[in-house]
């Protein structure tokens, strides 16, 4: 399957720019264009070039150390993991039903990390291009500059941040790499001294949530012209979708909808998620391209998140989030929004919901009780799936009756967008680089349209032994002496 | 008349038969050790608890205290050798202590935080060790094998099983089941024997309860390795 501006038909006549690496985002990727004399774009990929290999070496590991060990894949969100790994072991240790508390601390932990991350997303990495530009002075086109010009907005940042980081470290023991979640339920409940201490700040939180919300929605509603076309393209959408449409990130059922908000599936058990997504590698990325199978390569591919979150529920449980999401819904004017610089608007508002949502649960005594774990019939396979920052969220093992991993298959939420963050690039490159001399601004665009998707590039790259590859000994003279290929 | 020696120029008094170790320990003076344990006798390997006695190197879990002794031990000099003998163990096995269910209750971990290791500093071997978890309760992880013999210990003269057995020489020597198989299932080993909890590291281990207790419960959380090892602790 080729897509437009993918593969250029002759490159080795092709100039090549590469932004290498993208700034303000998670992980490592660059992005190669080639162009032609004429500055005209032929091709444009971002490459995800690390690979992590978490899939293959947790293989012949206990299972109880997993949910420990795959949030190593990242350091922004592994909470994500944490629980994505849990609920997959839970399957496993036969607890299909958490007690409240050990459900209610999950929920609190993983929100917790929806707002820290949403908050570091918008403030830290995308702030100084909607606040000055994205092709304004590049030396102050940073967080420094943002508290610079705007201290209230970054101080305000950096502390909805720590607010999260400190949900993290009270229900995993750390704010990064804590241990609370393990297969059956948590190892800790809150003290009240804890609760407490949360209880002071959150109502803070949740105003400065709603400021950010406005803010965002005022930044997007001046210029339309931009904002609701900057590197568009259609797609599907996909999410998990909590009991009765809610909105929800911890748990729930598979939900997709093309591209005019028209039902793809519906409650879906994401036990069965590979019955309805495949993956497909490509030679020049580590990280896969997944599609729904109904649809096939061409045309199954889809975005989560933020924008596929929001769009996809029904409702929000929260009366503030829900008020936003209204008015966001209003402004698409009843069909779904596609824009990728929407995903900031529909990030705040979730950032808001997760607010709201902690607030509830630390008004729940639940948190203070001991009743933490369950166990029941021992199962050799399961399946987790949360909804992470960045979107849906795949865990699958399979376990030996010696306790011991035998199969892992991650799909993580970048790798759920990679096809769509290529289109948006793609557009980008078309709409503002095509036929003119490339300037760090211009680039900068390109990185825009990336950073609207919030990825997280280290954790997206699995595809180690399994990318098709050729190598090829040639000798002086360049004939070949040897070669191996593979897929 | 009391007999006693002083460590680091404190008195400490001791009892006849016992060692600078024992001496120590009970008067709460910590010196660090991997391969000592209260009940079991004294190994010598791992030589943590190299001290100076009147000026000359020895293992101070196997040196019997004697009067008027001027024993060293936190001197820069002698725990650099340390730091370094802690390191080499670091990078012999595969201790990635980021997804170890005994981090916090680690006793090399411990002594490396004690010590001031920062890094590995030597190359690493990673060795390619299988895990053993053929065993319906306790699981082995080999990559974490410090070769105390801890195990090989209280097996023999505790559980009267002999279940364990260091195998090979010098740089190959490695912790083995004595099975045909190789298999700890193979053996009657059981999660109630004492070689089941002596391990100082993460090797042997009861299946299924891995991080049941909370960062901030461990072991190591609640006190530096220093405070916590004394006599019969």
């Amino acid at each position: 399957m080729t897509y437009n501006l993918e593969t250029a038909q002759h490159p080795e006549t092709l100039r090549r720019v590469a932004i290498d690496p993208v700034s303000r985002v998670e992980g490592h990727g660059k992005v190669t264009i080639l162009l032609d004399d004429q500055n005209k774009v032929h091709q444009v990929r971002l490459h995800i070039v690390e690979f992590r290999g978490f899939e293959k070496f947790i293989q012949g590991r206990p299972y109880w150390e997993v949910p420990v060990m795959v949030q190593r894949l990242c350091g922004i969100c592994p909470v994500s993991h944490h629980l994505a790994a849990s609920k997959a072991l839970d399957v496993i240790v036969g607890a299909r039903k958490l007690t409240p508390a050990a459900e209610k601390l999950r929920r609190l932990m993983h929100y917790g990390q929806m707002l820290q991350s949403h908050a570091l997303h918008f403030f830290h990495l995308c702030s100084p291009d909607l606040l000055f530009g994205f092709d304004s002075d590049v030396t102050r086109r940073n967080i420094v500059g943002v508290a610079m010009e705007h201290p209230e907005t970054a101080k305000r940042g950096v502390l909805l941040r720590k607010f999260g980081q400190e949900v993290i470290r009270v229900t995993a023991g750390k704010r990064v790499h804590g241990t609370g979640s393990v297969p059956g339920g948590v190892n800790k409940s809150l003290s009240v001294g804890e609760r407490d201490e949360l209880l002071k700040d959150i109502y803070s939180i949740i105003q400065w949530s709603r400021d950010a919300v406005h803010l965002i929605q005022k930044v997007h509603t001046q210029d339309p012209g931009l904002y609701n076309s900057f590197g568009i393209f259609r797609s599907n959408f996909m999410s998990l979708v909590g009991h009765g449409g809610d909105l929800d990130f911890y748990d729930g059922t598979l939900r997709a909808r093309d591209d005019n908000g028209k039902p793809i599936f519906d409650h879906v058990d994401y036990q069965q998620y590979n019955k309805y997504i495949e993956e497909e590698v490509r030679s020049w990325s580590y990280m896969k391209f997944p599609y729904f199978r109904s649809l096939g390569k061409e045309h199954g591919w889809y975005k989560v998140g933020p924008l596929a979150r929001v769009q996809n529920c029904d409702q929000i449980s929260t009366p503030f989030a829900e008020h936003e999401r209204k008015e966001f819904v209003d402004y698409a004017g009843g069909t779904p929004m596609h824009a990728p610089l929407a995903y900031h608007w529909t990030r705040m508002i979730e950032m808001l919901h997760a607010a709201e949502v902690i607030k509830e649960l630390l008004h729940d005594d639940d948190l203070l009780s001991s009743d933490l774990r369950v166990e029941g019939e021992r199962q050799m396979e399961g399946v987790g799936v949360i909804e992470a920052p960045r979107g849906t969220l795949f865990h699958h093992y399979q376990v030996d009756e010696n306790d011991v991993v035998t199969m892992a298959n991650l799909i993580v939420s970048t790798t759920n967008n990679n096809q769509a963050m290529n289109e948006a690039i793609r557009h980008v490159a078309r709409r503002y680089l095509h036929g003119r001399e490339i300037t760090e601004g211009l680039l900068n665009h390109i990185e825009v349209a990336i950073r609207a998707f919030d990825p997280c590039l280290s954790c997206a790259t699995h595809a180690l032994g399994k990318m098709p590859l050729e190598v090829e000994l040639l000798d002086a003279e360049g004939s070949v002496v040897h070669s191996l290929s593979r897929g | 008349m009391s007999l006693t020696f002083t460590l680091d120029g404190k008195t400490v008094p001791f009892t006849e038969g016992q060692t600078i170790l024992q001496a120590a320990s009970a008067a709460g003076v910590f010196i660090p050790h991997l391969c000592y344990h209260p009940e079991f006798k004294p190994h010598g390997s791992c030589k943590l608890c190299t001290v100076k006695v009147n000026g000359r190197q020895t293992a101070s879990c196997t040196m019997r205290a004697a009067p008027g002794m001027d024993v060293e031990s936190e001197t820069e000099e002698i725990n650099a050798e340390r730091r370094a003998l802690t390191q080499m163990l670091f990078v012999e096995g595969n201790h990635f202590c980021p997804s170890c269910e005994k981090s916090g209750n680690c006793q090399l971990q411990a002594t490396a935080y004690h010590l001031g290791m920062m890094s590995p500093h030597f190359d690493h071997f990673f060795p390619n060790r299988a895990v053993d978890a053929s065993h319906p309760d306790v699981l082995l992880d080999f990559n974490r094998c410090i070769l105390c013999s801890l195990c090989v210990r209280a097996s023999r003269d505790v559980d009267g099983k002999n279940v364990f057995a260091l195998s090979g020489r010098g740089i190959k020597t490695h912790l083995i089941v004595n099975a045909k198989s190789g298999r700890l299932a193979d053996t009657d080993f059981a999660l109630t024997d004492k070689a089941a909890q002596v391990c100082p590291v993460g090797v042997i281990l009861q299946k299924r309860k891995g991080f049941a207790v909370p960062i901030g419960e461990r072991k190591y959380d609640q006190a530096p390795i220093s405070e916590t090892v004394t006599e019969g602790k």
